[in-house]
């Protein structure tokens, strides 16, 4: 007997339990946007090499949103990134070319994202400039001086190709599997634990839910955010060496092609754009949705000017999804349609 | 040594820019008494207890804890704590978005020597405190559960279990009444009795005069950030500590309109 009651129990519970699950809904809209390009382009969907250029690609802006996930829970904003994506790849891929270093280069060029982080921290807490206008300032600042100090050149390093290094980092296990995607993955379970396991994460929760809370509770937030925006930095450095490795190749303007890209992903992943919480494992989801719609859209026929619109439909809507979830009361269109339906 | 207050306060002033808070304040607190700090909006009543907490240092006076001169370029809210100090904020001191387990731990998790907390210890020992030292009853509430969720009586609870549950020997109360139904502050005095029973000291600042009156050995009344008035409780009765505060005001009325 109570066998047979106990499904009809669990059922809902279960599904409930799903959905609370870090990162669950994100997951099934992925596989839906899958389902929908295998029906819509079913050429390229179908095959597994779709897949494996995802995995190639998604890792760089995959990893940066990562830090920009933290760095929203604290209620903060860094869209430094690209430039800092640049000064990394210009650094690896010089230090290379003079010196035929790699894993010091590698080193190198995770140092000086660090630094560029952590004065972009420095901006923000001590001069107290909002951190969405501060990196702004950066990365037009950062952007130029790396132009400046590169004097504007162009890299190429196809010797990189074949050293162990580039084997470890970007090389493709079995012929075919990315190896960046191993890295990202290691990077996403760290950034997870980070947040949701460490002190380190909690001070970010309680910054970004209520600053004067987290004051009084004893969370120095100055040097939170400091050590913050050093890791944001330090995490684009390391994309923008993996971009460099991918492609073999340095120019400025590099990781411009991922501002729109990773703070959709972050936000689309269910991240708070109010501070205070913050979904990693949406995060992964997202990164790699905003790069499908691209795909899939060209695959699918449509023309490629197109995909920015969608990226930017699908952004819109999902934030306001998640912010709806989160407090509808935050939404005046979700308040004001409420107010409708309990007048009648 | 046991008769050494808590904490004793100097000649204390606080500024912020050209706003002064507090003027010259000398006071002490002394072990097992609840003291009630009353005085009027802008008083300097949470000011105070900011410096003594560790959260803003004083512009000019001393602060001693149990007779030791407190070093400010190295007081914090965590010296604080390590001096047997917890408060309850008047704007509340939760994260709202966040559990209940965090929340009571924030600022003080139970970690690992890497800075990894211990959420299964903290979440048993949350459980705890709400059961035994809160009382929570209300269903659908656990260690999960944010505290955006809680009602403003249920808040308070949370906050004053984390005092209680860290072992203090003295808990500042900032106003832990605030928009709350009057069954729920019946619970709110009574745990302020109790602090007192479990041989503990506690500053408690309230607007109702009635219960300060009620409930505090001793009294403490701001006026503009000046000290004007300090005695026990036995010494005045209800309706002389009204009068008193109500004179209070009609001096400011006269002397802002003198000024004027
Ligand atoms: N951070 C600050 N910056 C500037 N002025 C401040 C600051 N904090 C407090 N003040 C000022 O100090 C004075 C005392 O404020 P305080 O918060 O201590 O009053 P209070 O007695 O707690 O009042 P209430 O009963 O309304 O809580 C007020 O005039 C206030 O404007
Ligand atoms: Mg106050």
């Amino acid at each position: 007997m109570q066998e047979k009651v106990a499904p009809t129990k669990t059922g809902p519970g279960l599904i409930r339990k799903f959905f609370q699950l870090d990162g669950a809904s994100i997951a099934l809209v992925f596989v839906l946007l899958i389902l929908i390009f295998m029906i819509t382009a079913p050429k390229a969907f179908l095959g597994y090499r779709v897949y494996m250029s995802f995995m190639a690609t998604v890792p760089p802006p995959l990893i940066i949103a990562l830090g920009v996930t933290l760095v929203a829970v604290a209620g903060e904003m860094d869209l430094s990134f690209p430039s800092i994506v640049a000064a990394a790849s210009f650094v690896f891929g010089i230090l290379f070319k003079q010196w035929d270093v790699t894993w010091l280069a590698l080193l190198c060029a995770i140092a000086v994202g660090a630094g560029m982080g952590l004065v972009n921290g420095l901006v923000v807490t001590l001069l107290g400039i909002p951190s969405l206008i501060a990196t702004l300032a950066m990365l037009f600042l950062w952007g130029g001086l790396v132009t400046v100090l590169s004097g504007g050149i162009q890299l190429a390093i196809p010797d990189i190709y074949g050293t162990t290094m580039h084997t470890m980092m970007v090389g493709r296990i079995g012929g075919v599997f990315p190896a960046q995607m191993i890295w990202a993955l290691l990077i996403s379970a760290f950034i997870w634990l980070l947040l949701n396991r460490h002190r380190f994460g909690e001070n970010l929760l309680f910054i970004g839910d209520n600053l004067e809370v987290a004051r009084v509770v004893g969370i120095n937030a100055t040097r939170e955010k400091i050590k913050l925006f050093t890791l944001s930095g330090a995490l684009a450095a390391l994309a923008g060496v993996l971009l460099t490795l991918e492609t073999t190749a340095y120019f400025s303007s590099q990781g411009m092609g991922y501002l729109l890209t990773v703070i959709a992903a972050v936000f689309i992943g269910g991240t708070s754009i109010f501070g205070g919480s913050g979904k990693v494992v949406g995060t992964v989801f997202a990164a790699f949705i905003v790069t499908v719609i691209e795909a899939g859209l060209v695959a699918s026929g449509i023309q490629g000017f197109w995909t920015r619109f969608f990226i930017g439909l699908v952004f819109i809507l999902s934030v306001t999804a998640n912010a709806i979830i989160e407090d509808p009361d935050k939404v005046p269109l979700a308040r004001m349609l409420r107010a409708r339906m309990s007048k009648h | 040594m046991a008769d050494q207050p808590i904490v004793r306060l100097k000649n204390v002033g606080k500024s912020y820019g050209p706003v002064v808070s507090l003027r010259d304040v000398s006071l002490e607190i002394g072990s097992n008494e609840i003291v009630g700090l009353i005085g009027d909006n802008g008083a300097g009543k949470s000011t105070l207890i900011k410096i003594m907490t560790g959260v803003e240092s004083p512009t000019s006076g001393e602060v001693f804890i149990r007779g030791e001169r407190v070093d400010f370029s190295n007081y914090s809210v965590k010296r604080a704590h390590e001096l047997r100090i917890e408060t309850v904020y008047q704007t509340s001191s939760l994260g709202i978005k966040q559990p209940l387990w965090r929340n009571f731990f924030v600022g003080r998790p139970l970690t690992n020597f890497l800075g990894f907390i211990k959420v299964r210890e903290q979440k048993r020992i949350s459980e705890q405190i709400m059961r035994e030292t809160i009382g929570f009853r209300s269903a659908g509430i656990d260690v999960d559960t944010p505290v955006g969720r809680l009602s403003g009586g249920e808040r308070q609870g949370v906050a004053i279990g984390r005092a209680m549950h860290f072992d203090s020997d003295l808990i500042v109360l900032d106003e832990p009444t605030v928009a709350l139904a009057l069954s729920e502050v019946e619970k709110v005095l009574n745990f302020i009795r109790s602090i007192k029973e479990n041989g503990r000291s506690c500053i408690y600042i309230e607007h109702n005069i009635h219960h300060v009156h009620a409930v505090c050995d001793r009294l403490i009344v701001l006026d503009r950030g000046q000290l004007v008035l300090d005695c026990e409780t036995k010494s005045m009765s209800y309706t002389e500590l009204v009068d008193f505060l109500r004179d209070l005001h009609f001096r400011d009325d006269q002397e802002t309109k003198i000024a004027s």
